[in-house]
């Protein structure tokens, strides 16, 4: 039972931070979204009383489509690059780190303890000590001559080459191509399920787009007027490793935590059953450790897309090859003084991560509804 | 209960901040003078010295010294920004001297001239012409420069050089000629390091190929970056790279002049603060255990960057601020700061006796030389350009093409208001 004075202790109590909220967060939101939509940053943009007008998608159209917008091109497909490494290696050093503490007889403790470790320091101390390492004149390169091997020549982070690349301007080629695959794939399943409703219209946009990219439309669709190549910048490997190594121990405490509250009596029914020990791994244990993989790869993801004080340490801020949008978005703000590109970044990287974010949390909420 | 006292506490924190507030507020008006500056670390013992001497002369005012550490003021810079766009100017602030304080802050109305203070101490006379130049535009005198570094140096070990058989070049076309035989020896024939050294090398090959005239041409808008001179530029700073180290982007500059030190490297170009951490960390005699030139055709021209303190509109403490730009701009303190910081003075009357051989090598040629302001430290170019260079440096870095870095440059320059197309 709810009194009326109880309600009001509520409200009050709750209140100073939902002020703090509107005000710290989502009144400075709108106050970035509204910057970026202005010229905010032409030569006295320092000004007590700076001249701003309104530009509308100016920015936004000049970063994705204009002359001088291909490091932030690069930027953001080298973070989606960095997110998809990141994510997936930590994933898997983290299951594997798991199961192998799960397993052990004895110095359980003491190996949770190092492996979670490296979590404990800062991003920035992180990117200093691999920044050591990753010289390619020492550290890690030197190791196999412990051993009597030449050393290592791979150029780490000073590495300019780049792999996989493909033409900005082609973009909207590629996407009818990605859509077209993701969504036949989706056709198929709805098939299989016996869902021949969805089904037959998912593959009839799946064959449109077909049409639209094997016809060459979706080609002429440039969105550049020249062609700019862009791709994986093999740098970005020195920046992976030192990101998992330091969030593969927290990944592995999710997962150990979701080992753990496997009730036993499912193992046990699997033995009686005659499964092999690997078995109830893959067939009992996976399975139950799904939920924590899907809030792993949230977690990790917009830590990822996030990402700044590491690589700012690790290759400094001008280096291209391993720059992701965030950095460009401070050095345009609070070094070029260009504040409605900076912002325009910002609010960029806000949708990116609310794509990953929203689904995640109104499907938490209405979980935590049902129960 | 529980909630009632947790309001009691957040009442009583807040009152607390809002105490602390107004004690801030109300010593400013009292006798206090802040300083805002990126010296800290191997710079800091400068500063030090500059507020005692200060202190002296201005005795019962407390000298707060805001200090924002980071190389080259990338973290300072960016917090003075988000201070004087929330209204809250310091007494004085360290700037690069030339554009990155005209280009920001003179044209944003929120700098005061010092004229007048130029014309009381007599500094139009004792400051060089060109260096005045660069620290003015047609409605004033912006900033009080405490010291001057020189850009374009090469440096070297003439031991080395001697047993290796060459000599330090003085064309870039003699550099090219003695490289290959240098690299077929293994030797690195010119270190660089992270990206900033490439633009400080840049500028170096710039100014070398253009001459200075087309180099102040190029700021005024009157040369195009497009122009085949500009392009040239490009292509001989391309045939350069190419005698550089592979490892450069993870190389900090000291590690750069240190390929030198070692031998593993013939030459390095650094602005002369290679010659204090030579000189003062690792303990190297100037002249005997390290040489130096200027840069290969840059005889003659004297590449400056300058640290300098202006006065912003509306600071707290107008007349203390006054007060330390005018010692600033004295001899007594230019002389008591360059020593240790491993500069030399702005002044041309400095008494050469307190500096080191290489720094006095520096004032002669400061004395005659033509004067060149740099692009890599704020001088000739406005912040958004120089930004925005450092990714047309990266476009060069990846693609080698020179007609490529040239547009984008001149896209660049036009976007920031240098050229007009």
């Amino acid at each position: 039972m709810h009194s009326r004075r109880d309600e009001l202790l509520a409200v009050l109590v709750i209140l100073p931070s939902i002020v703090l909220l509107a005000i710290f967060v989502y009144a400075f939101i709108g106050q970035s979204i509204k910057a970026s939509v202005t010229d905010w940053g032409q030569r006295a943009a320092l000004s007590l009383n700076p001249e701003i007008h309104y530009v509308g998608m100016q920015n936004y159209k000049d970063l994705f489509t204009g002359f001088l917008g291909m490091r932030f091109r690069q930027d953001l497909t080298s973070m989606i690059f960095f997110t998809a490494l990141f994510v997936v290696v930590a994933l898997a050093v983290g299951l594997g780190l798991a199961t192998l503490v799960d397993h052990l007889v004895w110095g359980e403790a003491v190996l949770r303890t190092v492996f979670l470790f490296p979590m404990s320091l800062s991003f920035v101390v992180t990117g200093t000590i691999w920044r050591w390492l990753l010289q390619p004149r020492g550290g890690i390169n030197q190791l196999p001559t412990v051993v009597g091997l030449p050393a290592g020549q791979f150029l780490w982070l000073s590495s300019r080459e780049q792999r996989l690349a493909f033409d900005w301007a082609a973009l909207p080629h590629y996407g009818c191509w990605m859509l077209a695959i993701a969504l036949g794939a989706l056709a198929w399943t709805n098939f299989r399920r016996a869902r021949p409703g969805t089904a037959r219209r998912q593959a009839v946009a799946t064959a449109a787009l077909l049409a639209l990219a094997v016809s060459g439309v979706a080609r002429r669709l440039a969105i550049l007027d020249f062609p700019e190549m862009h791709g994986f910048n093999v740098a970005i490997w020195g920046v992976v490793i030192a990101a998992v190594w330091q969030q593969s121990g927290y990944t592995m405490a999710l997962y150990l935590a979701g080992l753990r509250t496997i009730p036993d009596e499912l193992r046990e029914a699997a033995r009686v059953d005659g499964a092999s020990r690997f078995q109830i791994y893959r067939y009992v244990e996976l399975p139950m450790l799904t939920p924590i993989t899907v809030s792993a790869v949230v977690i990790l993801g917009h830590i990822a897309l996030k990402i700044f004080d590491l690589i700012f340490a690790m290759a400094g801020p001008d280096h291209a090859p391993t720059s992701v949008p965030a950095i460009t978005m401070f050095l345009k703000t609070f070094r070029g003084n260009e504040f409605a590109v900076g912002s325009a970044i910002g609010v960029v990287l806000l949708v990116l991560v609310s794509l990953l974010i929203i689904p995640y949390v109104s499907t938490s909420f209405r979980e935590g509804g049902d129960q | 209960m529980k909630s009632s006292r947790w309001l009691r506490l957040m009442a009583l924190s807040t009152m607390s901040m809002l105490l602390i507030g107004a004690v801030t507020v109300s010593a400013a008006v009292g006798g206090r003078l802040e300083i805002f500056s990126w010296w800290a670390g191997d710079e800091g013992p400068a500063l030090e010295a500059l507020i005692k001497l200060y202190e002296k002369s201005n005795t019962g005012t407390k000298v707060v010294n805001s200090t924002v550490t980071g190389g080259s003021g990338v973290n300072a810079k960016a917090v003075l920004k988000t201070r004087m766009l929330g209204g809250d100017p310091p007494d004085t602030f360290q700037v690069h001297a030339g554009q990155e304080l005209i280009g920001t802050w003179v044209v944003a109305e929120r700098m005061e001239d010092l004229t007048s203070l130029y014309e009381k101490e007599g500094w139009r006379r004792v400051f060089p012409e060109g260096l005045l130049k660069l620290l003015s535009t047609d409605r004033g005198i912006w900033s009080v420069p405490v010291n001057i570094h020189r850009s374009n140096v090469m440096w070297y070990v003439p031991g080395n050089l001697a047993k290796w058989g060459v000599k330090a070049p003085t064309t870039w076309a003699e550099f090219l000629a003695i490289a290959p035989a240098l690299s077929a020896k293994g030797i690195v024939p010119l270190s660089l390091g992270e990206n900033w050294t490439a633009n400080h090398l840049w500028e170096s090959v710039a100014v070398a190929v253009l001459g200075p005239e087309k180099w102040d041409a190029l700021w005024n808008g009157k040369l195009s970056f497009k122009s085949p001179e500009a392009v040239e530029v490009w292509k001989a700073f391309g045939e350069i790279l190419k005698y550089t180290n592979t490892d450069a982007p993870s190389l900090s500059w000291q590690q750069a002049t240190d390929m030198v030190v070692r031998g593993q490297a013939a030459f390095n170009i650094m602005g002369d603060w290679a010659a204090g951490y030579m000189a003062t960390t690792l303990k190297l005699k100037p002249g005997i255990d390290f040489g130096w030139t200027a840069s290969p055709g840059t005889g003659g021209m004297f590449m400056m960057l300058s640290d300098s303190f202006g006065l912003p509109v509306g600071c707290a403490a107008r007349e203390n601020a006054l007060a330390w730009l005018k010692m600033l701009g004295s001899k007594e303190g230019q002389d008591t700061f360059n020593p240790l910081k491993g500069s030399i003075s702005a002044r041309t009357d400095s008494d050469m006796g307190k500096y080191n051989t290489y720094l006095q090598s520096a004032a002669r040629d400061w004395k005659s030389n033509v004067i060149a302001g740099s692009l890599a430290h704020g001088v000739v170019a406005n912040e958004r350009f120089m930004n925005d260079f450092a990714t047309v440096m990266e476009i060069f870095l990846q693609s080698c093409n020179a007609q490529a870095a040239a547009n984008a440059a001149q896209a660049v320059a036009i976007q920031s208001g240098i050229a007009s197309r």
